[in-house]
């Protein structure tokens, strides 16, 4: 009830405010971030430092959009995760044909789980929750049939593009950085200047109103699983180059980090709203911790197993989703 | 085709007191389609897998699945009251790490069967005490159950990891082992567990004025305020339900293991056990509970991957046809609801 009254249509000037404030919020703590890392450790703004750090998180951020539009329209997408490792095992497999090939292929496999998930959801209207649950399970299973069972595909060595497409450079910047700043810009552009994100906001918003106005509600709501699962396939094919092989048992557990990303930047569960940039501030956001807990580690004073990233992830997610929902019903009342 | 009284019994399921041999006969009647599948399972296997009827493979597959039971319990109620809970997986996790900490502790050297005994009791009573922290999430900061239970699915491995610095801890401690590997009267412990704690389920749904509630706050959350039931106690009581039931199931994965490993206790249990739920006909919209429908689930999805097995079928194919079982269940069952 508090989300429906934080959507209505007469939002006094003073809540959309807060609301930017608590955007900005998540902005904000961004920088204070990497200023607070640029200070205390030496290297941390290294080229070096930068490039590995966009190169991993390059995936999280596709994954994090993708899961963005589904959210924005009231689903959810737990099949990423497993999308991911089933693309790889594709572009791998795919990979001594040629790097359009493995790209075509790794992305056409994450739509087609996308179009499954669409086509249940919309179809037999079963709820997402369920069944991305069950293509979580089936992706994954898909993935391991074409690996054999064995625990990584080889890439083709020779395929020097393949490769490139992963651990590359393109004016300086990691490939897989530049791929995932298109798709973001292409995303934002996407969801405030086209019929099909403004329609994808308003499902969140009212399904049914959608319907009353005419809306084809179930071909916007299959686009949206589609978008996710392709952005998850190049996510795939990004792994694939980077780690010499398609992982078939990579990906446990991404869709959740998708997600934490998706509320990390303000986007509630509930759809009607949402932005793509803070969806990518929020990725950045739980990479950046990761990052710098590897620096403080670095630096000697104190020693933390790697153990202590999630603990703090969640408490950190904890945290913003709690200064947002305070956030949300200030404005709201 | 249906006789009156199961129709009479879903429209007024909410407040209908199943009154004893009667509320079950019509529960198992509404589950009818779960245990005629489960019902041709046996019956394919019966005459296609050799040595199927035996003891042994019934005591393989019970084994395999009561700890998805266990925990699928605490997500059937968590379900009903219109939630979800994922840090089920996790909390075995914290629970398993930290029984063999108790009773390999040398302050319990001279007395090992107080070590072993409060091994069975704290990792279950700290497993509740993390599911009662999401149920303060939920309610105090209102936060919504997916995202609640998210932050203990992060955390809550983390701090099994912490805990055990990611080390595999192996034991042999037979009188602890008993959970998972005794077999009183031939039957494996751990299936005894799962039945007390489904006949349990099973008696608070339909018996107690916490099990109405729990069906009242996922019908209609703020009719059932105004009528007076207190919201945020019932659901503070279901996640910490579900999580003294996992931090249970963890005690049972590290006792048949005898080991005891924080990266893979749980390891995909919350979908599970959200699968059985699913499979076995509770909305996830809340405002029902079929206990039993979630045990017929569970073993329907159990007896499936066996069959796969038996016949050769590799594991991994095994998974899709799981997916492709939870969504023709699920997509069934919202049919004839329909109808």
């Amino acid at each position: 009830m508090l989300t429906s009254k934080a959507r209505s249509p007469s939002r006094p000037n003073s809540s959309r405010l807060l609301r930017s404030v608590g955007r900005f919020g998540v902005l904000a703590a961004l920088i204070l971030l990497i200023v607070f890392g640029a200070f205390r450790y030496t290297g941390f703004l290294s080229e070096y430092n930068f490039s590995t750090f966009l190169r991993y998180n390059s995936m999280f951020g596709l994954i994090s959009l993708g899961m963005c539009f589904v959210i924005i329209t009231g689903g959810i997408d737990l099949s990423v995760g497993s999308v991911v490792a089933l693309a790889s095992v594709v572009a791998a497999l795919l990979s001594p044909y040629g790097a359009l090939v493995a790209l075509l292929g790794a992305v056409a496999a994450g739509a087609g789980i996308g179009a499954i998930n669409g086509l249940i959801i919309t179809r037999l209207n079963i709820q997402p929750f369920i069944t991305t649950l069950a293509t979580l399970l089936g992706a994954r299973g898909l993935a391991l049939l074409l690996a054999r069972n064995q625990g990584g595909v080889g890439i083709d060595p020779n395929n020097a593009v393949f490769v490139w497409l992963g651990q590359g450079d393109l004016l300086r910047l990691p490939v897989p950085g530049v791929m995932m700043l298109l798709a973001f810009i292409i995303g934002g552009v996407a969801l405030s200047h086209s019929t099909f994100g403004r329609h994808a906001l308003a499902i969140g918003g009212g399904e049914d109103a959608s319907k009353l106005m005419g809306l084809n509600v179930n071909r916007v709501k299959l686009g949206v699983y589609v978008l996710s699962g392709a952005l998850a396939g190049l996510a795939g094919l990004i792994l694939a180059a980077q780690l010499g092989a398609g992982q078939p048992t990579e990906g446990l557990g991404w869709e959740l980090s998708a997600i934490a990303s998706v509320v990390v930047g303000g986007t509630l569960l509930t759809g009607g709203t949402g932005s793509v940039w803070s969806s990518l501030v929020g990725a950045m956001l739980l990479g950046l911790i990761f990052n710098i807990l590897n620096f403080e580690n670095g630096k000697g004073v104190i020693s933390l197993s790697p153990y202590w990233q999630s603990v703090i992830r969640g408490g950190f997610l904890l945290l913003v989703v709690v200064l947002q929902s305070r956030l949300a019903r200030q404005s709201s009342e | 085709m249906n006789s009156e009284a199961p129709d009479r019994s879903l429209k007024t399921a909410p407040v209908q007191r199943g009154e004893g041999w009667q509320g079950l006969r019509l529960d198992l009647w509404q589950s009818r389609a779960s245990i005629l599948i489960l019902l041709g399972l046996l019956v394919f296997n019966a005459l296609f897998t050799p040595h199927f009827l035996s003891v042994q493979t019934l005591n393989v597959n019970l084994t395999q699945v009561a700890t998805i039971i266990i925990v699928a319990m605490g997500m059937t109620l968590v379900i009903a009251t219109g939630g979800v809970d994922l840090s089920v997986g996790s909390l075995m996790a914290i629970s398993g790490v930290l029984a063999p900490l108790i009773f390999l502790n040398t302050a319990f050297g001279k007395a090992p069967a107080l070590g072993v005994a409060l091994a069975l009791v704290v990792p279950v009573l700290v497993a509740a005490a993390f599911g009662c922290l999401n149920g303060l999430f939920v309610t105090r900061l209102r936060l919504q159950p997916i995202v609640a239970t998210l932050v203990l699915y992060i955390a809550g491995r983390g701090i099994a990891q912490v805990i055990t610095n990611g080390q595999l801890v192996s034991f042999t401690r037979p009188d602890f082992a008993y959970i998972g590997l005794g077999r009183p009267f031939g039957v494996p412990f751990q299936v005894l567990i799962m039945l007390v704690v489904v006949a349990v389920t099973y008696w608070t749904v339909k018996r107690t004025v916490f099990g109405r509630y729990v069906l009242a706050v996922g019908g209609n959350e703020t009719a059932a305020r105004l009528s007076g039931v207190p919201v945020a106690r019932v659901k503070l009581l279901v996640y910490s339900v579900s999580g003294l039931l996992a931090g249970l199931a963890g005690l049972i994965v590290i006792a048949i293991n005898s080991s005891s490993d924080a990266n893979q206790v749980g390891q995909g249990m919350e979908l599970d056990a959200i699968a059985a739920v699913a499979v076995g006909g509770t909305l996830l919209s809340g405002g029902r509970a079929q206990v039993l429908g979630t045990l017929f689930g569970a073993l329907i999805i159990q007896l499936i991957r066996f069959t796969l097995l038996a016949k050769g079928v590799p594991d991994a194919a095994a998974l899709v046809v799981k997916a492709a079982i939870i969504v023709a269940a699920v997509a069934l069952q919202q049919r004839r609801r329909r109808e």
